[in-house]
Order: structure tokens, then C-alpha cells, then sequence
């Protein structure tokens, strides 16, 4: 079978500088993918590069076999890729449900059914009580957990998470990754990028590793976290798990 | 092609040429604004405009010559600009409201407050200085008796041009040389950065803006000798600015002396071989063509040479 | 009640002309609606889709230059400029959006602000088909009485209206606000940034044009310098919505009746008439830094500041 997510020999290049390097790896149907490395590692231009903001100066992306590089964000999300985005991208001045009704329309023939399949998804990600809120002003774990709930109205069958969990408080964790587990058991595939070690180790199927760029290790959250290679890249910081 | 043609086509590259002197000077105030403010100043020419009424009555009332009211003038906006940035723009930046394009549309008042009281002090009539040296040029065949075609220098334009790349020069100087032109390129490079250097961002940019301001101001005490003037001739010089911008890649200074340069020669042909009445369209289609053919501007041109991609 | 009021509000405007009033009354009011026609449509595009235009000169003037002439050189009536001028308009747009789209933000703005310079400069010189900066008059006129002009602008004003209001509560009203708030995220949701954006662009600029057309057929004469002008155009549809309020349904209404009254009062002034531009600019940069969100969008904040609203 098919992987859902073929990342061959994929490269960018910033004017000389390599911000991915030759990385390849596969994300299969049904699982949770983390993608950790030390900060600079080339998480989020990989995330870029997926979800088509920025085009690969080398190698392919397949998505269910099919190529996907080169085509417009908008184009890639409509075959079935969401994102969210590291720093939150909520659309300020709409209210809570306005925000997930806007994606929703992706997939909707019409308001109302657009207006139903959100008011759904705010009850699954649990924020039904913030729907009549502006946006802007919701506090931080709230705004991350809107940016899952607004990618999962466009109905995706992989979810691209960037940092989902960063800043948030213990409490807002807890929400949060009991979301996630609930967005896995309804099929959808997950590739998420986390400096979370705990969390990450927890959730993930898989771990691939980066650092510089380039990829330095993929395995199970065991088999990752007794690589001398990525122990190594996170000397200095917390060590992994 | 025959003698006459060549030399209408040297004499129009010259002429050209000259102009985007000018015109790079006023390019590069605005794109220096654009860089650092991230917004874009929409009363430059009334700004210039302002400058060129001040060289205009400098001469007439205290027979002070263009060429060294530069000194006078160009420190005068140097303040007018700042006190524009404290006391207008400042204000806005920290204005919630639906559309960013505020602090812009905010210029655009300013442009309009500034030329309609040109027009109520001055009235609207248009004015030259009377310079002696006005019409005075160097001739080819004076220093070259046997040359097959007649070319000719004008003296104003060149002293103009000569100024202006002097301007130019010393601007380099302080932009790369000195802190103060360090911390502004570091400003307009990366904001964050350079506030957790400690660069004072507020202060780099009133010095910006009144850098900006003074430079343009600059090029009206040097557009003085050689051009006339009117209350209106701010907005033609805004856009003029801005074409610039686009055309040598925004906020790159480089960029703006290659545009002024390429637009001071594209209009200089169009008013040549299409017709005078034509050249503001020769400015725009340009323009576009830029826009639709080099969205960097000449400085994404720059830069992927240099870095052999 | 609120429901209703926008019936209640054409219900008394058809009946206007039977009150009496004055002709010159009837121009002023025949210029305010004209000028709400030309804010909402700007308001569509940039309040709503976040696509500033400093450029709807360019389309006001190519509605306008539409129907003049299509009198001037074809001999038909003037009339047809309006339905001529949808087709008209909207190929405009989509050239004009090709070119400027590509452009965020005040770049967006300032290369719609040179496509308005570019029309008009094309107008001027392009003599044989518009006479330059003579003009074209026309010298039959319809109507001597206001009367028809009244309901014909007024027609236009209601479609508008109803055009904006339906689109903004609709997918593409959704997707027009996604673009403002956010054109990455909406992007990544699936939203294709461009072809909404020219959509907005094309709707607007075929209402500006109606208005454009309908103006040559009112006023009787146009030149380059009167319908393609920078600031008489394109910066007064900005302050229209910024008074009126900006992304609100009524926001460009209110602020047509306030710009034109004001234009007009100014222009009585004796003396300072030669100074209204002074007056509209300081008018503009008080607006910005006190009420940035329009007479209609910062409502509570005016209550509050003349001392009607209630203290939280």
C-alpha cells in the first residue's frame, strides 16, 4: 500500500543556505508522525514546503501517490492536507464560528450546512462556549485549539500540527491532547511538530528527528530517544524524554 | 542610422541619464522610509514640493543660489519630516483599526494638506528660478573641433547630477560606516532583532523619516535651477517615487539609484520618439512591466547573481 | 423594527421627489447617492476582501468614458454606457487585477493609485477617441427635471446594496474577510486567494462603473481630469467609507451624505472655498487618529464621548 505522505530527497534552499537538506521520509495512513529537532532544524520551512508556501528547490512530495509539490497551498488543501500554524493565524476580527465556518465551506454546498459542520467540530475540539467570541481576543491555548478545530473544517485526511501545544498551561494540554487522540480515532493522520518531549513521546507512532536541515533519525519514540545522533543534537537543551 | 539620429540618441541618453541622477535621490529617501516604517510615504513630492517653494523664495528674497540652499534646506526637512513621524504617524501606528493601509492613506492627507496650502500662499501659477546660469552648456565641438556629431552638457543639469551622486556617496558613508546608519539598516532588516540589540527603534525612525525628508528635500533645491514649479507637481513626484521603488526592488537603495537611473532614461526616449505628452505613460508601462516581469524589482536581480542561483 | 428599515428607508427615498424640494436640493441628493454607490463598492473590495484601492478613478472613469463615447463616437444614446459598461468593467478589472493582485497590501494600493494616472494620461492623449482634455459633451440632455435621474441613480444604489449584502453574507462574503484577516491562513484553508480577490475586484469595479456611466448622462460633460482625478475620485471614495465606516453595510451611505454636504458647505465658504483640500486632508488625518472605524463603526465610542452611552 501506498504511504500517505512520500517525502523524497526534498530540499530548500534560502538564497545559499540550506534550510532542508535531502530529507525523505514517509507518513502512513492512521498514524501520529512527530517531527522534532533543535530549534532551526528546518521543522516549519518542511511544513512550508508541504503545504505548497514554498515550492522545493529539490526532490518531490507525494500525497496518496500522487505529486504535490509546486501546486498553491489552496490547491494542496482541497486534495486533503490542513495545517496549522506556529504563530496562531486566527482570522482576528471574525467571531470563533466564523472562523471555522470560512474553512468549512471548503466541502459545503451551502451556509447552512457550512454553519452545522463547524458548530460540530467547535463541540469535538471543545470550544461551543467561545463561539460568539472575536478571536482576537481569546487566550493563547484557545487560539491554538481554534487554528485545529478551523484546519479539521476543511475535512483533511492529513493534519499538519505546528507547535500545537507550545505555551500552553497544564490544564490546556490536557485538553489539548485528548483532541488529538480524538481527531486520530476519527481516522485522520497526523504529522505534528512539537518541542514537547513528553507530549510528543507519548502520542507519536513515529518520531523523525531533524537537525541542521537534515534528517538524523526516524524510528519509534524509543528507538529516537537512544540514538547517540539525537542525544547528541540535544545536548544543551532539556534532554529528550 | 545617420549622424543627426545617433546624436539625438546620445543627446536623449544624456538627458536621461541626468534625470535618474535626480530621480535616484528621490527614490532613495522613499525606499529608505519603506524599509525601516514599512509603509509608504505618499506625500514625498509634496514633501519635495515644500522644499522647492523654500530654495524658490530662498533665491528670490536673499539671493541665496540653489546649490547652496541645499545646506539650508535639506536640514529644515530633515526636521519637518521627524516632526511629521512624532506627531502624525506615531499616533497611527498604535491606532486599532480593519485596514493597515491606514498609516498610508494618512500620507496621502498630509500630500493633500501640504500642496492645497502651496496653492492658497503661492497660488497656482507656475515658476522658474531665474538662475543666471540657467541655459548655459558645454559644448562637444569647443573641445573636440573635428567631432562628426554635436552633443551638449547642460551646465545646471550637470552640477544637479554631480550633487546629487555626492549626496548619494556620503549617504553610503553614514548608512555603513557609522551607528547610527548601522542600527537604521538594521531596523529595516529585521525589526525584532534589532530591538534585542537595543537598537532605540522609535528613534531610528524619526531619524528615518527625517533622513527621507531631507534627501528628497535635497533634490528639490537641485530640481530648482533646472525645472519649474507649481503647488501639483508633489503628486507627479510621489508617483515618480514610487515607480521607483517598485522598479529597483522595495527598500533596497541600491535598487532605487539602478530604477531612477533606467527611469530617468526610458522617459527621457519616450518624450524623444513617442511624443511629450507620452512620457508619464512610458513611466507606467514600465512600471508594470515590472511589476509583471520583476516583482523583486532590479534588486532580486542583485541579489540572485550574487548568490549564483 | 431594524429588520424593516432598510424597506422603510426606499419607501421614503421614492417618495422624495414629491416633496417639493428645490432642484438644487435634489442635486445634492442625486451626488450623495451617486457617491454611496461608488463607497459601497469600494467598501466590497476593501473593507470587506482588505484590498485597498487608491485607483477607483480607473474604473469611474472608464464607466464614465463608456457611455460618452459611445455617444460621441457611435451617435447612440449615452443610455447604453450603463449596461455597456458592465462587460466593459469587468474586463478592465481582470486586466487591472492580473497586473496588481500580485501585490500585497499598500503596494496593492499604490499600483491601483498608477492605473488610475495611467487611464487618465491615456485619456488626455488619446485624442481621436475621447478629444483629449476637451472633453465630450453631450448636447442633448434627457431631462431638464431631476426627477428620472433621482430614481435611475436610486435603482442603482438599492442593486448595489442588495449586491453587497448578499455576497458579504454569503461563502464569498466569508472567504472576502478570511483574505483580509489573514491571506496565508486563508490560503492553507483551502481559500484560492486569487481568484477571490479578482472576483471582489471585478464586482467593484462594475459598480463603480454603473455610477461612472450614470454620471456622463447626468452631468452632460466629462474630461480626463474631472472623471479619472486622483484626489477628487480615488481619495474621496476612501474618505467616504473612512467617515462612513469602514466593512459596514451602511458605513459608505453615511458617509457619502456627510462628505457631500461638507464638499458643498466648504465650496460656499467665501474665500476659503480655494481651501476645501485642506479642510478634506485635515479631515482625513483627524479621522484615522480619533475614529478609525467610521461615523457608523465607531458609533458607541461617539455616544460615549457626547456623553449618551451607558458607563461600563
Amino acid at each position: 500500500m501506498t504511504p500517505l505522505l512520500e517525502i523524497k530527497r526534498v530540499s530548500r534552499f534560502f538564497g545559499g543556505l540550506a534550510a532542508v537538506m535531502d530529507v525523505s521520509f514517509n507518513v502512513n495512513k492512521g498514524e501520529i508522525v512527530g517531527l522534532i529537532g533543535p530549534n532551526g532544524a528546518g521543522k516549519t520551512t518542511l511544513f512550508n514546503v508541504i503545504n505548497g508556501f514554498y515550492k522545493p528547490s529539490r526532490g518531490d512530495i507525494l500525497f496518496k501517490g500522487q505529486r504535490i509539490s509546486g501546486l498553491k497551498p489552496h490547491r494542496i488543501c482541497r486534495l486533503g492536507i490542513a495545517r496549522t500554524f506556529q504563530v496562531v493565524k486566527p482570522l482576528q476580527r471574525m467571531t470563533v464560528l466564523d472562523n471555522v465556518v470560512a474553512s468549512a465551506f471548503l466541502r459545503s454546498d451551502s451556509k447552512r450546512e457550512a454553519v452545522k459542520k463547524a458548530e460540530e467540530i467547535l463541540e469535538f475540539t471543545g470550544l461551543s462556549s467561545e463561539k460568539d467570541k472575536i478571536s482576537k481576543g481569546l487566550p493563547l491555548g484557545m487560539r491554538k485549539r481554534l487554528e485545529i478545530a478551523r484546519a479539521l473544517a476543511t475535512e483533511p485526511e492529513l493534519l499538519l500540527l505546528d507547535e500545537s501545544f507550545a505555551g500552553l498551561n497544564p490544564t490546556e494540554l490536557v485538553q489539548s491532547i485528548e483532541v488529538i487522540k480524538k481527531i486520530k480515532e476519527r481516522g485522520i493522520t497526523i504529522l505534528i511538530i512539537e518541542h514537547h518531549m513528553k507530549v510528543i513521546m507519548s502520542i507519536s507512532d513515529r518520531v523523525v528527528v531533524l537537525n541542521y536541515g537534515e534528517k538524523i533519525a526516524e524510528g519509534t519514540p524509543e528507538e529516537v530517544s537512544r540514538d547517540p545522533l539525537v542525544i547528541e543534537a540535544y545536548l544543551g537543551e532539556a534532554p529528550a524524554a | 542610422m545617420d549622424a543627426v539620429a545617433i546624436e539625438v540618441f546620445l543627446q536623449t541618453l544624456i538627458s536621461g541619464l541626468l534625470l535618474g541622477g535626480l530621480y535616484a535621490l528621490i527614490g532613495i529617501g522613499m525606499t529608505l522610509i519603506m524599509g525601516v516604517m514599512k509603509i509608504i510615504n505618499l506625500a514625498h513630492g509634496e514633501l519635495m514640493m515644500v522644499a522647492m517653494y523654500m530654495a524658490y523664495w530662498l533665491f528670490v528674497l536673499f539671493h541665496i543660489d540653489p546649490y547652496i540652499s541645499v545646506f539650508i534646506v535639506a536640514p529644515v526637512m530633515f526636521f519637518f519630516g521627524m516632526a511629521i513621524q512624532r506627531f502624525l504617524i506615531n499616533p497611527v501606528l498604535r491606532v486599532e483599526s480593519i485596514l493597515p493601509e491606514n498609516q498610508v492613506i494618512l500620507t496621502v492627507g498630509i500630500g493633500m494638506v501640504l500642496a492645497n496650502l502651496a496653492t492658497l500662499f503661492f497660488t497656482s501659477d507656475y515658476r522658474s528660478t531665474p538662475v543666471k546660469y540657467a541655459s548655459d552648456a558645454w559644448y562637444l565641438s569647443d573641445y573636440w573641433r573635428d567631432s562628426p556629431i554635436e552633443l551638449s552638457l547642460s551646465v545646471p543639469w550637470t552640477v544637479s547630477f554631480t550633487i546629487s551622486v555626492v549626496i548619494t556617496v556620503a549617504l553610503w558613508f553614514f548608512l555603513t560606516k557609522t551607528d547610527t546608519g548601522k542600527s537604521i539598516r538594521a531596523t529595516a532588516q529585521d525589526l525584532e532583532a534589532a530591538m534585542l540589540m537595543g537598537v532605540n527603534v522609535e528613534r531610528m525612525r524619526l531619524v528615518t523619516f527625517g533622513l527621507g525628508a531631507a534627501l528628497v528635500g535635497a533634490a528639490g533645491c537641485l530640481f530648482i535651477p533646472i525645472y519649474y514649479l507649481y503647488p501639483a507637481l508633489g503628486g507627479r513626484f510621489t508617483l515618480i517615487a514610487f515607480v521607483i521603488t517598485i522598479l529597483g526592488g522595495l527598500g533596497s537603495t541600491v535598487g532605487a539609484i539602478i530604477g531612477g537611473l533606467i527611469l530617468g532614461v526610458f522617459e527621457s526616449m519616450t518624450a524623444t520618439y513617442v511624443g511629450m505628452g507620452w512620457a508619464p505613460v512610458g513611466r507606467f508601462l514600465i512600471f508594470i512591466a515590472a511589476l509583471i516581469f520583476l516583482p523583486g524589482g532590479v534588486a532580486s536581480l542583485l541579489r540572485s547573481r550574487r548568490l549564483g542561483k | 423594527m431594524k429588520r424593516y428599515a432598510p424597506y422603510i428607508i426606499v419607501v421614503l427615498l421614492a417618495l422624495l421627489p414629491f416633496s417639493g424640494l428645490s432642484t438644487y436640493m435634489m442635486h445634492i441628493i442625486i451626488l450623495m447617492i451617486m457617491w454611496s454607490v461608488i463607497g459601497m463598492a469600494w467598501n466590497l473590495l476593501g473593507g470587506y476582501c482588505g484590498q485597498v484601492s487608491f485607483g477607483h478613478a480607473a474604473f469611474f472613469g472608464v464607466g464614465a468614458y463608456t457611455a460618452g463615447i459611445l455617444y460621441f463616437k457611435l451617435g447612440i444614446s449615452a443610455w447604453w454606457g450603463i449596461p455597456l459598461s458592465v462587460v466593459v468593467l469587468a474586463l478592465e478589472a481582470l486586466v487591472i487585477g492580473f497586473i496588481c493582485l500580485r501585490l500585497r497590501g499598500p503596494f496593492f494600493a499604490l499600483a491601483t493609485l498608477a492605473m488610475g494616472e495611467v487611464l487618465r494620461v491615456t485619456a488626455e492623449n488619446l485624442r481621436d477617441f475621447t478629444q483629449g482634455t476637451l472633453g465630450i459633451l453631450i448636447k442633448e440632455r434627457t431631462w431638464v427635471e431631476k426627477t428620472w435621474y433621482y430614481y435611475i441613480i436610486l435603482a442603482i444604489a438599492v442593486l448595489t446594496y442588495i449586491v453587497v449584502k448578499k455576497i458579504i453574507e454569503s461563502k464569498l462574503g466569508y472567504y472576502f474577510v478570511a483574505i483580509r484577516e489573514d491571506q496565508d491562513a486563508a490560503e492553507s484553508l483551502g481559500i484560492n486567494t486569487t481568484l477571490y480577490k479578482t472576483i471582489a475586484l471585478v464586482i467593484s469595479a462594475v459598480l463603480t462603473g454603473l455610477a461612472g456611466a450614470f454620471y456622463t448622462n447626468y452631468m452632460g460633460y466629462i474630461d480626463p481630469e474631472v472623471v479619472f482625478a486622483l484626489h477628487d475620485i480615488s481619495i474621496i471614495t476612501i474618505m467616504i467609507v473612512m467617515v462612513g465606516g469602514v466593512a459596514t453595510y451602511w458605513g459608505p451611505v453615511v458617509g457619502a451624505g456627510i462628505m457631500v454636504v461638507l464638499a458643498e458647505w466648504i465650496r460656499s465658504l467665501p474665500r476659503i472655498g480655494t481651501a476645501h483640500q485642506t479642510l478634506f486632508g485635515v479631515l482625513l488625518i483627524l479621522i484615522i487618529i480619533f475614529l478609525p472605524n467610521g461615523v457608523v463603526g465607531d458609533f458607541s465610542k461617539i455616544k460615549r464621548a457626547l456623553g449618551f452611552g451607558r458607563k461600563v
